[in-house]
């Protein structure tokens, strides 16, 4: 398990480099999904079965494909994929690699002076389930309130 | 509703069933290298020259054929006996080009050239498809057994002097006045 | 968390069987389709053609395996592999019989559904790397295609979970032995099979390929081995929806004691195959436009309603 977490986490950060350093989009687009799978094999390992399907079903498995979808349709050739190396001068990388830095530092000295092991503790569909639809059901109804909302625009949307 | 559900659902099912019913009908597939398939008489195969029922050469080289062919794939050279008898020279086939349309039978004056249900003629070196006189001529009359061009023709052979050919007068004095 | 995970020997036998089962639904298609046109099918090769299968895999892995120069490389040597891995990832789940399966989990069904909609990437890639415009055409239809008949692939199972109460294949499979969901869920199993059809665009629905209008669709461009797994990867789709209907809906490998369990799962499974291929060999394919309307406005309907309805009986039984 610890070792299918540290390839799974390595993955993970390796790929999403990967999706800021690649110029062409569909392939920054093909790290992306292999980033978001192996979170969902971290939340896997961690104990979340649950959340690491739902992870691989709407993150990868939905809304990607939807990116890709519309990347489909802007026709985007060598043009864009020029433009997007002349972005990657370290001019322009200077300053939010600082940032990012910065909050590198910040998130590692809080993660250290935590006592965290991993012990993955057990969170299957029934305990969210009761959660979801326990303490938490006025949120969930707002939610599907708002998703409601969604869809009744875009059926009115796509009617014209 | 009631419209929706019998136009997917319904109608769906009996296509189903009536497709899935011919399971049980027996298969038109002819097995051919095996079995082999019963052709038409007037299937338009492989060409032959026929002969007339004296064992002569039917064809008399008048170019009609070659003429008709739409792939000019017909050639050959008229020649002519001592007797007067016209034949051909060569007369040649290339079968790589023909496209068994039939035209050439049907305006052959003497039957001489006929399509026969013969379809296997393929060959692995191309230029066997290059057919000769001495390949195309059969040792028969083909399908008009009774017809013989100069029995019925008015053309002087050795044999067969003018008039004497079969329904026909004997030729008319035309210099004479006597009835 | 029940996480069995069966011996490396069982592993492979079942990796094994699998892609030998897709591979001979290639001949049995044919013979079948050769059945119901009234014709013979491939009878040359081997005693009644059973060694097709090897002839057509000596060809297509002697093939010039091409990849376009005007091709994006990397996605385009990527896309075909995904497709057979994620469904043979997808097998991974399927209970066999007592005792035969990969992975004994209590997501199983959810895994289903992720592996399925991973598949998706598979002919979109592949469309979008060829660069070619029949190819696009054919990947944004299965790219539309595909993720809206997995919406009702999934809600139209959920009866069946809610029913059982679990995601695990092989408890929904156990649940059955008093009767097989194929009666209270029929709406379900009938939503289920046209949605699978679509999500593995067999011929019905085989609008992302349709010969006549886009050439080959997505894998206009695919030649070789490459196109061989696009290949091997649809009839892997056909057997595993095969087997999920048989698990979710038709008890699995439950039946009269006189055949082992394994036969029973067998026998249900090529039931369904067969109907699958007779679906080609009898319905015409639907206009693109057709075939949304009817999913989003029949279909997702359909099975909302479905569920509603499971989920009142579930409450009015449990007496709550």
């Amino acid at each position: 398990m610890m070792m299918l977490f540290y390839s799974a986490a390595a993955i993970a950060v390796i790929a999403t480099l990967a999706v800021i350093s690649s110029a062409n989009v569909v392939h920054a687009l093909v790290y992306l999904i292999i980033s978001l799978l192996s979170v969902a094999v971290i939340f896997f390992v961690l104990g979340a079965p649950f959340a690491a399907m739902l992870e691989a079903i709407v993150y990868a498995g939905a809304i990607m494909v939807l990116f890709l979808f519309v990347m489909m349709m802007l026709n985007l050739g060598q043009a864009t994929e020029d433009e997007e190396k002349a972005w990657m001068k370290p001019k322009l990388w200077i300053g939010p690699g600082l940032l990012t830095a910065v909050l590198f530092v910040q998130l590692s000295s809080v993660l250290l002076t935590q006592e965290h092991a991993l012990a993955p503790v057990e969170v299957g569909v029934l305990e969210i389930s009761l959660l979801l639809f326990g303490p938490w059901l006025l949120a969930v109804e707002l939610a599907s309130m708002l998703l409601l909302a969604g869809l009744i625009a875009a059926y009115h949307l796509a009617k014209r | 509703m009631l419209r929706l559900i019998k136009d997917t659902l319904i109608s769906q099912v009996v296509t189903l069933w009536r497709v899935f019913v011919h399971a049980f009908a027996k298969t038109d597939t002819v097995e051919y290298p095996d079995v082999q398939p019963q052709m038409a008489a007037r299937w338009r195969g492989r060409i032959i020259l026929s002969r007339d029922p004296d064992g002569e050469e039917r064809c008399v080289a008048c170019n009609l054929c070659a003429v008709a062919c739409p792939v000019d794939c017909i050639a050959l050279q008229k020649t002519e006996d001592e007797e007067g008898r016209w034949y051909p020279e060569f007369f040649r086939i290339n079968f790589s080009r023909c496209i068994m349309c039939g035209f050439c039978e049907e305006a052959c004056p003497t039957n001489a050239i006929q399509l026969t249900p013969d379809f296997e003629m393929a060959e692995y070196v191309r230029q066997d498809m290059v057919w000769e006189k001495e390949d195309l001529l059969i040792n028969g009359t083909g399908k008009y057994h009774d017809y013989n061009f100069y029995r019925v023709a008015g053309k002087k052979i050795r044999g067969k002097d003018k008039g004497e050919a079969l329904n026909e007068a004997p030729p008319v004095n035309v210099r004479s006045l006597l009835p | 968390m029940r996480f069995e995970v069966g011996s490396a020997l069982s592993i492979g036998a079942i990796l094994f069987t699998v892609i030998i089962v897709a591979a001979m639904l290639i001949w049995v298609e044919r013979r079948l389709l050769g059945l119901w046109q009234e014709r013979l099918g491939p009878n040359r090769v081997g005693p009644f053609g059973l060694l097709q299968v090897v002839a057509d895999m000596i060809k297509i892995f002697t093939k010039e395996d091409w990849v376009p120069p005007f091709a994006d490389k990397f996605s385009f040597i990527l896309a075909p592999p995904i497709i057979m891995v994620v469904i043979l990832m997808s097998f991974s789940v399927i209970p066999f019989a007592p005792g035969v399966g990969v992975i004994d989990s209590d997501i199983g069904v959810l895994f289903v559904l992720a592996m399925a909609s991973l598949g998706a990437y598979s002919v979109m890639l592949g469309g979008l790397a060829s660069n070619n415009k029949y190819a696009l055409l054919g990947s944004l239809r299965a790219a539309a295609q595909m993720v809206s008949y997995e919406v009702f692939m999934g809600i139209s199972l959920l009866g069946v979970v809610a029913l059982t109460g679990s995601f695990n294949l092989r408890e929904i499979v156990l649940a059955q032995s008093d009767g097989w969901y194929v009666v209270p869920q029929f709406v379900g199993f009938v939503i289920f099979l046209i949605a699978g059809v679509a999500e593995s665009h067999r011929l019905p629905f085989d609008i992302p390929e349709a010969e006549q209008e886009i050439v080959a669709g997505y894998h206009t461009e695919y030649s070789g081995m490459k196109f061989g797994m696009f290949f091997v990867g649809e009839y892997l789709g056909v057997l595993l929806i095969s087997s999920l209907l048989v698990v979710l809906f038709c008890g699995g490998w439950l039946g009269p004691a006189f055949l082992p369990p394994i036969v029973w799962f067998a026998l249900k499974t090529a039931f369904f195959i067969a109907f699958f291929i007779l679906l080609r060999a009898a319905i015409p394919r639907p206009r693109y436009d057709q075939l949304m309307n009817y999913g989003w406005l029949f279909l997702l309907p359909l099975s909302l309603l479905n569920l509603l309805l499971t989920g009142a009986f579930i409450l009015w039984q449990g007496g709550m």
